[in-house]
């Protein structure tokens, strides 16, 4: 495979990813702006053969998210990609993968909600994304990159990811990382194969081994809270692993942190910079898992003041106070219905924060 | 000393939690004897439902997959499609089916997945209680239903077989009871048909299987098994919907 750079869609560049990433299952059904990545995967399925994908159009998000604990639970890697409507009826499926411990992979391509909402880019949905958006007591890891690069880089890595601690991953993309086209070094096709037959949870059929069930039905009270008290410690384990961030200018002792995550913080780093320039101390940090947040980011941030900017209405906010002590510090701009503030807007609400 | 009758070899000994006069101990009983029969416990992955049946996982001896409510097409198709040489079994109730999960039943069916479904219709929700299923009778009562099911109300009971049968992804369906001793043989027959037609990579197999809820229908077993004759046939009528083994078999003949 060639090292080159090539000027690639991010959604399309995302499929390529994962294709290459051993995942030739796809199961969706289209929705704005995620339906480039079924009509790749669709187009390769016809002209590239040799790589056996199976391309399903699934009648509704809820069968393509059941579809893929299906093919996970027979060892293959599977995804699917959706926005925020889709990923709602996805839910249910999500739960399920995350108490049945089935390493499904879902691409949210965030789109300003509530409802239909708009196409355009936005945030909103990061309380679902981080909260296990469906019932019960679960989270899914969920990854936000903020180039296209890092895109295709996270899009591999989630099938590791979600394989190693047998949980779904959420690709946290959205309408502004989908539709840009930038360059990006795609990368090499990994060797990896099924699922072997003799891993926990994967149904092939009992051949020499005892048989595998997956059940996510409680046997009584006493049962179920050993159930769920072993979920938790798989969550503690990927809070534990699993925290990722960015930091810009926080050596140089900023007074100000800006917090931004997504495609969005690449407009918010072009404000911090520009802040710099008119004499400001700022910094900015990126996190990059949204579940687990990485608090371990703002240890030894007390006194500073942050600005947390979110195409919604105010969500990782919430994760930023409870990450430091001084609360009261803690501001936020925020920027709904699918307007993408410009670094100049965001300059200027950096110049806002009073600094004590 | 002759062995006239066992337990199926892949039958691991615990006992099932269904009432007494329950069609599902006995439908569970046939799956397990066919896949002894055609020696396919390395390949075979059954899939649950949600209902009175999914509590009885542990009883069988091969792979299996609880789902959730009504989605078991829809994990099967990411099952099937994923290894196709697996014998995959989609097990599912009426309120799993036909309520909750008819979307994934008709797509599965209209993408002519390659799995076997065994639906098993008694007519009412077991598991919560005796609720009215898209399959009760009309004037059937149920919990929810308390009189009987009104067409004002929910219209008319759903005839999965016929229905899934119009779909030229259905290359089998068939009704069959389990209420006598000679409708067992031939809902034993029906099944394994189905698998039969699997194993060769045809189209979706569906038995529909006609079961007694004693406790769902207020009625002894006996009365129960009565009641399948006497009324659920006159609504559900037994035998082939469709059969397409002929045609496959010209085609084979053709191809030779």
């Amino acid at each position: 495979m060639s090292k080159e750079a090539v000027f690639m869609q991010g959604n399309q560049a995302m499929a390529e990813a994962a294709i290459r990433g051993g995942c030739k299952m796809f199961f969706g059904y289209p929705i704005t702006p995620s339906s480039e990545v079924p009509e790749y995967y669709a187009q390769v399925m016809v002209e590239r053969p040799e790589e056996n994908i199976v391309y399903i159009q699934a009648e509704t998000e809820c069968s393509a998210f059941n579809m893929i604990a299906g093919a996970a639970a027979a060892g293959h890697r599977a995804m699917t990609a959706t926005a925020g409507p889709g990923f709602s009826l996805g839910q249910e499926a999500m739960s399920y993968m995350s108490a049945a411990g089935l390493p499904g992979v879902v691409v949210q391509i965030m789109r300003p909600g509530p409802a239909d909402g708009e196409i355009l880019p936005a945030q909103g949905d990061y309380f679902q994304i981080t909260r296990g958006g469906g019932h019960g007591d679960y989270y899914t890891l969920a990854l936000a990159p903020w180039s296209i690069q890092e895109l295709v880089e996270i899009m591999q890595e989630s099938f590791v990811l979600a394989e190693k601690y047998n949980n779904p991953v959420v690709v946290v993309s959205d309408a502004m990382l989908a539709k840009l086209r930038e360059s990006v070094v795609l990368p090499d096709y990994t060797d990896n194969e099924a699922a072997p037959e003799e891993k926990h949870n994967t149904l092939t059929g009992a051949k020499g081994r005892k048989r595998h069930l997956i059940t996510t039905c409680g046997f009584g009270a006493v049962q179920w809270n050993q159930f769920n008290n072993d979920l938790q410690k798989k969550y503690a384990e990927i809070a534990a692993n699993e925290k990722r961030y960015e930091s810009y200018f926080m050596d140089e002792d900023p007074d100000i942190v800006v917090v931004a995550f997504g495609a969005y913080s690449r407009v918010c780093l072009s404000g911090v910079k520009m802040a710099r320039e008119a004499g400001l101390k700022v910094g900015m940090i990126r996190p990059i898992s949204l579940w687990p947040f990485p608090d371990n980011a703002f240890e030894g941030l007390d006194g500073k003041q942050f600005l947390v900017c979110e195409l919604n209405a105010g969500q990782m906010v919430q994760d930023v106070k409870l990450s430091v002590k001084n609360k009261d510090d803690v501001h936020f701009f925020g920027m709904l219905g699918g307007i993408v503030p410009t670094p100049k807007e965001i300059c200027a609400e950096i110049q806002k924060v009073e600094v004590k | 000393m002759k062995v006239v009758y066992e337990a199926p070899k892949i039958n691991t000994g615990v006992p099932t939690t269904y009432c007494g006069g329950c069609g599902h101990g006995i439908i569970n009983r046939l799956i397990a004897e066919i896949i002894d029969e055609m020696e396919l416990k390395e390949k075979a992955v059954l899939l649950w439902p949600i209902g009175c049946s999914c509590v009885n996982v542990n009883t069988m001896d091969i792979d299996q997959l609880c789902c959730l409510h009504g989605r078991g097409p829809a994990s099967g198709t990411g099952m099937k499609r994923a290894n196709p040489d697996n014998l995959v079994i989609v097990y599912q109730g009426d309120g799993d089916m036909v309520s909750e999960g008819m979307a994934e039943i008709m797509h599965a069916a209209i993408r002519g997945e390659k799995f076997t479904v065994i639906f098993v219709n008694n007519a009412i929700y077991g598991m919560t209680g005796a609720q009215m299923a898209p399959t009760t009778l009309l004037g059937q009562n149920a919990s929810t239903a308390p009189g009987g099911r009104l067409v004002v109300n929910s219209g008319y009971p759903v005839k999965m077989a016929e229905i899934l049968a119009e779909l030229p992804g259905t290359v089998y369906s068939e009704r069959v009871t389990v209420n006598t001793p000679a409708n067992i043989i031939k809902a034993k027959k029906a099944i394994k048909k189905a698998f039969e037609l699997q194993m060769k990579g045809e189209g979706m197999t569906f038995v529909e299987v006609l079961s007694m809820c004693p406790t769902g229908w207020s009625m002894s077993p006996v009365k129960a098994c009565e009641w399948v004759d006497s009324t659920m046939t006159e609504i559900f009528p037994l035998g082939v919907v469709k059969d397409e083994t002929e045609g496959l078999k010209q085609q084979e003949e053709a191809a030779k």
